[in-house]
């Protein structure tokens, strides 16, 4: 095979692991602490609703960790198969957080383990809660470090090159680099937003067909108060990292933006396509909004591709990817926000079926946003696997057999997707929220 | 002692946890889809179930910190290996995927049928097979270089009686470790009939472990001259092997403490172990890698070894939590609570 066919198939089955284990691991970091809001709800209020709810979530949980955990699994092993360059420069400096990740996958495991099969050995129910503490700090840690090593690929610093050598390696350095804050942020927030959309789209797909049950009920509340949280935390956090890119990886945001002429009071292009390379058609162009958003400042010089060699720029199609993920994160911040207010003000139109299917839509949009993100995350920063130092074509495996491993990985992928929809699904099914609260009346007396 | 050498020790101590409670795992997964094909797993698959529920996410991180620990400290192997191995540790990972998931489908999504139980209990043994060939790639002979392209030499490998040896050997070892571990769990839960079943597996794979252990040195003398010669040097450590395997063959026999046998049994695998990984010293891969020339940076080593000291404070605790609660749990270990 050719090296630029090992290259090609590299970063597809790279692509398609992340897009895969994503799923799983947003899923995986935000759950556990909607499980714990919801015991603590249910403790404090003695409401056997939220308990039930508590339950209910850790039971569909486990089947998404363990799918992550072989997906994680694939993914950390996967990235010292495919790109071994990468990883033997990465091994000498970013070694630090992928060690500590382990850790803190260790420690949510364990406790996970406990959580699971100890609801009926304390008394006190509250110390059984308080053994979500760990995995739910473990989980979001995961995410952590995880995303600590993916900011450092964006910003690396922490050593220096000396003829091919490494050399002055600072750990920590490497570690807190500038895009660090922004990114490790926006991950944790958006897989807490993104996995409580998710739970209320369950509950509102419940309320649609045909339960009419308090208990659907105080579950939407609950997620969608949390989604609602932290999308707004999102986009906050969206514009920093604006900011960050500004400053760090300016290539990156006029890619996204689709910013060519570097210019001062720099507009702001929303939606659009692009015809004839540089040519935008049917975009909304919001006067000043880029270097606001780039500076903080209206009358700030924002840099455009101008201003870097043709093949050191990502590709412009990143502006779709940053555009699916901002609406849809604005649509579901709406939909969250409508929910509660009407709540608030015990208006109908939050019980009408469209409003309804508006918000079962907002879990399978939010997952569509996180896969944008990561992929605008990702594609944005080529040419690139180490910004500024080593490029993806250099980094890839010299391996002949990639295109053939990516055949089996498809299928395995093919497999544990449908099982576990499959399993989700019929366990739910099978054992109603009605008829395990009636189970429980039976058996509490 | 160098910062390398404390590396690869903790690294091989990690390497040496996880073929325990993998064996152990996987070799309890062969004895259920074993039974289910023999009609006995009304004996054993209650003693099998219950252990294995609290702990199988555990089991995979132990291999997770070897590999992400050996590219720290050793950045070089990810290099070497990463490109050599695309293919079985690809398969590997796909059957680990398999496993672990249908794992918690059948156990926590209620999946029942014999299908995947045969899946779960055959991959187990597929595991450790395709897994201990990285050992056998680190004896050197079946990688060539060419150009600055490393490639893995299959038709060689596969046709090595070294390569279906350390296979055999991973097979038979699966099979005695989790035997004897069964046998001391079934004992404690008063299980007689699932103890004096696990009793006779224990017996019975016994003497072929010993064996291929034994034919795998003989096979080095020619394979890797080097890596023989320093086995010899260290024979006072395989001979202490030697001696816990009988005392623990000793203790099985005579039925009696079943506990004393399992932990006799790990310090026969963890001197037999820390020998061949002493011996392998200071190749990591014959000829071309050895643990100097592949080594991380003093400053990446130090905040490692920080930061695997501050994890342990963290872990040791927890895990002591897991198993009281499961595993040294007289009611739980008994069936009398969930």
């Amino acid at each position: 095979m050719e090296s630029e066919q090992a290259v090609f198939y590299s970063r597809l089955l790279t692509e398609l692991t992340l897009s895969f284990h994503i799923i799983y691991a947003t899923i995986g970091v935000g759950i556990p602490f909607l499980i714990f809001l919801a015991q603590w709800l249910g403790i404090k209020k003695q409401d056997e609703h939220y308990i039930l709810l508590a339950r209910r979530w850790t039971r569909g949980f486990v089947i998404t960790v363990a799918v992550g955990v072989v997906t994680g699994t694939a993914i950390g092993l996967q990235l010292n198969l495919l790109w071994p360059t990468f990883m033997e420069l990465a091994g000498h400096v970013i070694a630090l957080p992928l060690f500590m990740e382990t850790f803190a996958f260790f420690f949510e495991a364990i406790f996970l383990g406990i959580y699971l099969y100890t609801w009926d050995r304390f008394r006190d129910q509250r110390k059984h809660m308080l053994l979500l503490v760990p995995v739910a700090i473990g989980a979001s840690f995961s995410a952590v470090f995880i995303t600590m090593v993916n900011a450092f690929m964006n910003a690396p610093q922490g050593f220096e090159l000396m003829n091919g050598e490494l050399i002055n390696v600072e750990p920590l350095v490497a570690m807190f680099n500038p895009a660090m804050p922004t990114k490790v942020a926006h991950v944790v927030a958006t897989a807490y937003m993104t996995s409580a959309f998710v739970l209320a789209a369950i509950g509102a797909f419940r309320l649609l067909k045909g339960s009419n049950h308090i208990y659907h009920k105080k579950a939407l509340l609950l997620t969608l108060k949390v989604g609602l949280v932290f999308s707004i935390a999102s986009a906050i956090i969206g514009d920093f990292a604006g900011k960050y890119l500004a400053e760090y990886q300016p290539e990156k945001l006029a890619a996204m933006e689709w910013h060519f002429e570097t210019e001062e009071q720099a507009s702001l292009t929303l939606l659009g396509f692009l015809a004839n390379g540089e040519e935008i058609k049917f975009s909304i162009e919001v006067p000043y909004a880029l270097s606001i958003l780039a500076h903080g400042d209206p009358n700030a010089e924002v840099i455009g591709l101008d201003q870097f060699a043709e093949d050191e720029i990502p590709p412009l199609y990143i502006h779709y990817l940053f555009n699916i993920m901002v609406v849809i994160g604005m649509i579901t911040m709406i939909i969250a926000l409508f929910y509660i207010v009407g709540n608030a003000l015990n208006r109908t139109f939050i019980r009408n079926r469209f409003f309804l299917w508006l918000i079962v839509s907002s879990g399978p949009l939010s997952m569509i946003a996180i896969e944008a993100g990561w992929w605008l995350a990702e594609v944005g920063r080529q040419p690139w696997v180490l910004r500024g130092i080593l490029r993806t074509e250099n980094a890839a495996t010299t391996s002949n057999h990639v295109d053939f491993m990516l055949l089996l990985f498809i299928g395995l992928y093919l497999v544990l997707g449908l099982a576990s929809v499959i399993v989700l699904t019929r366990m739910f099914k099978n054992n109603p929220v009605e008829r395990e609260l009636l189970d429980q009346q039976r058996n509490g007396g | 002692m160098s910062y390398e050498i404390i590396g690869i020790v903790v690294l091989w101590l990690f390497l040496f946890g996880y073929i325990i409670v993998a064996s152990i795992d996987f070799g309890a997964g062969f004895f259920h889809a074993y039974s289910v094909l023999t009609n006995k797993h009304h004996i054993i698959s209650k003693i099998v179930q219950r252990y294995l529920s609290p702990v199988w996410e555990v089991t995979n991180v132990f291999l997770v910190f070897f590999f992400v620990g050996i590219v720290g400290f050793f950045p070089s192997t990810a290099y070497y290996y990463g490109t050599i191995l695309l293919v079985p540790a690809s398969l590997s990972l796909i059957l680990l995927a398999i496993r672990g998931a249908y794992y918690a489908f059948t156990t926590y999504g209620k999946l029942r049928s014999k299908f995947w139980t045969y899946l779960y209990g055959f991959s187990g043994l597929f595991i450790p097979a395709s897994l201990s060939i990285v050992l056998t790639i680190s004896e050197g002979g079946f990688v060539e270089e060419n150009n600055n392209e490393l490639s893995l030499q299959y038709a060689t490998l596969f046709t090595s009686p070294l390569t279906w040896s350390i296979v055999i050997l991973s097979l038979t070892s699966v099979l005695y470790i989790s035997a004897v571990f069964l046998t001391w769990y079934a004992n404690k839960a008063k299980d007689q009939p699932a103890t004096d079943l696990l009793r006779k597996y224990a017996l019975i794979w016994a003497g072929p472990a010993i064996i291929t252990a034994t034919g795998i040195i003989v096979e080095l003398r020619t394979h890797n001259p080097v890596h023989f010669q320093r086995m010899l040097d260290l024979w006072w450590m395989f001979a202490l092997s030697g001696i816990l395997f009988i005392a623990t063959i000793y203790l099985i026999w005579q039925k009696k403490s079943y506990g004393l046998a399992f932990f006799l049994l790990t310090g026969q695998f963890f001197i037999a172990f820390y020998a061949y990984g002493i011996s392998h010293y200071p190749y990591l891969l014959y000829p071309y890698l050895t643990i100097d020339e592949g080594f991380t940076s003093e400053g990446m080593a130090i905040a490692l070894i920080t930061a695997f000291i501050a994890g342990f404070c963290l872990l040791i605790p927890s895990l002591w939590l897991l198993l009281r609660l499961f595993l040294f749990n007289k009611d739980y270990v008994e069936g009398k609570i969930k």
